[in-house]
């Protein structure tokens, strides 16, 4: 594309057929204590 | 949903939905807001005196095909699912991931402390190896088929009951022997006792490992005194110095706190990463409006500048070959958590519980002392399933605040305590808190779009 450069994602409607196993880190263990940050995690399932 | 936001010189259009981050020039950047509501021949008519009207078409019709394909405009097809994955979850009742109060006690005196000096609005007190060790049978008892179990040693300051510590992790390996678990341990200490013997263990044991620390030493010394008054990064400096070296640089990080009183706090990040530390995190500080060193409204400005500005020295030091991982910008675009995990939060009351020193269940590390919140205890197991239930069925569409907010599959409607402790509900985010991860988010994206250059 001329006008647009599209980054590689992780498609989240794909992500919702098989997601939910829960085998990812619960957020709070990492480091920060103080707020929640999700979306920085990666999936344990991939 | 779209956001789209300039940012260092790029214009990017996240469609929140699918998660897809897309870089586009001027003339894309205008038609975008258009594109939904307009005709071709409208969006023409609008941006004909800026445009060449054969860009338009081109800019459009590369639009469209985004759109075909789903990435961009993409609809919101998980509200259903998400109370669907809520009752599952609420059937399992799953736990999976524990901080244990090692000790609520502490030979730090910082003032942000949000256990308030250790002792968390209670008495001071070491968790016994007893109490621990049930901790971990209840863990295993109802973690169901999750194998990684994570448990955290937490204060206060936990090197004040070294050994004990180091019984729970001995009883967890046997424990790993007899069922299908494997426990990652984090030590979380503010370096005091950290020594030799100290070290070698959580290197060997632990996971990871996180270090208290503020950044320069004369906003350290302020906020983080000991007892008497004296500042503790002259201790502390060198073993975190050392310790980050002997985990290979990996596995650990050193984690601040920022206040109103260092508003300039990317002087702070940058002081860390030129001591050598590669992993870091500093946080805002979550105070009551009452103190001052709290976080004001008036404060937003420059802190979204602070933040700009190290995202650009982070791509700078990234492409010098002596880039950092700075933790709030850490961002997974394709590799990620499932859109359930970001729907659902960070398990708070449900697949994650504090545990006191003697032995009662909190929700997390925020709410002990909060003692309506009491969930149980490791002796009887839950004992108030309404708690839990409360949280079962708190996500992004439970929250008026996060339905229109283009961040909600990021920070999954934020920290369930902060809400409590501002705001009095769980439900109802706290604004500043989510003002703060708006930006941060804004400019992990924009470092992901300078690195893919």
């Amino acid at each position: 594309m001329k006008h647009i450069k599209t980054l590689n994602t992780r498609n989240l409607k794909e992500s919702a057929k098989k997601g939910g196993c829960g085998e990812c880190q619960t957020s709070c263990q990492s480091a920060c204590k103080t707020s929640c940050t999700v979306g920085n995690q990666s999936c344990e399932n991939k | 949903m779209i956001h789209q936001y300039k940012s260092n010189g790029y214009n990017i259009v996240l469609d929140v939905n699918s998660g897809s981050v897309h870089v586009v020039d001027d003339i894309v950047y205008d038609i975008i807001p258009l594109f939904q509501e307009n005709t071709r021949e409208e969006i023409a008519d609008k941006l004909a005196d800026r445009y060449d009207i054969n860009e338009i078409n081109e800019a459009c019709d590369e639009i469209q095909a985004l759109k075909d394909d789903e990435v961009l405009f993409t609809e919101d097809i998980y509200e259903p699912c998400i109370e669907q994955f809520a009752e599952r979850k609420a059937q399992e009742n799953v736990v999976k991931a524990m901080c244990l109060h090692i000790a609520h006690d502490c030979n730090l005196a910082c003032k942000y402390c949000f256990a308030e000096e250790g002792e968390y609005h209670g008495r001071r007190a070491l968790m016994s190896a007893e109490v621990g060790k049930k901790a971990l049978d209840f863990l295993v008892a109802n973690s169901g088929h999750r194998r990684n179990l994570e448990v955290d040693f937490f204060g206060g300051e936990p090197l004040m009951n070294f050994e004990v510590v180091k019984e729970i992790v001995a009883y967890g390996r046997e424990l790993e022997k007899t069922h299908d678990k494997k426990f990652r341990f984090t030590m979380t200490t503010n370096g005091v006792l950290l020594n030799d013997e100290v070290l070698d263990f959580v290197n060997k044991e632990c996971g990871n490992l996180v270090l208290s620390v503020d950044g320069r030493k004369e906003v350290h010394d302020k906020m983080r005194p000991f007892r008497n008054g004296a500042g503790s990064y002259d201790m502390i400096m060198p073993k975190f110095e050392k310790a980050a070296e002997s985990r290979n640089q990996t596995n650990y990080y050193v984690r601040g706190t920022f206040t109103h009183n260092n508003l300039d706090f990317s002087k702070d990040v940058l002081d860390l990463a030129d001591r050598g530390f590669k992993q870091i995190s500093v946080e805002p500080v979550v105070a009551d409006d009452t103190e001052d060193y709290a976080l004001r409204p008036e404060d937003l400005p420059q802190i979204y500048e602070e933040y700009d500005k190290l995202a650009v020295e982070m791509i700078k030091r990234e492409k010098e070959g002596r880039g950092f991982n700075f933790f709030h910008y850490m961002i997974d675009l394709e590799g990620g958590p499932c859109v359930y995990k970001r729907l659902s939060g960070c398990g708070c009351g449900t697949e994650y519980l504090a545990v006191t020193p003697w032995g009662d269940f909190y929700p997390c590390h925020q709410f002990v002392g909060h003692e309506e919140y009491i969930m149980g205890n490791v002796f009887e197991g839950i004992k108030t399933p309404q708690i839990r239930e409360q949280f079962n069925h708190c996500n992004v569409y439970t929250k008026d605040k996060c339905k229109d907010c283009f961040c909600k599959f990021f920070c999954s409607g934020g920290c369930s305590a902060n809400a409590y402790n501002f705001n009095g509900d769980i439900n109802e985010p706290y604004d500043i808190a989510c003002k703060l991860e708006q930006k941060r988010v804004e400019c992990a994206i924009m470092i992901k779009c300078a690195l893919a250059e």
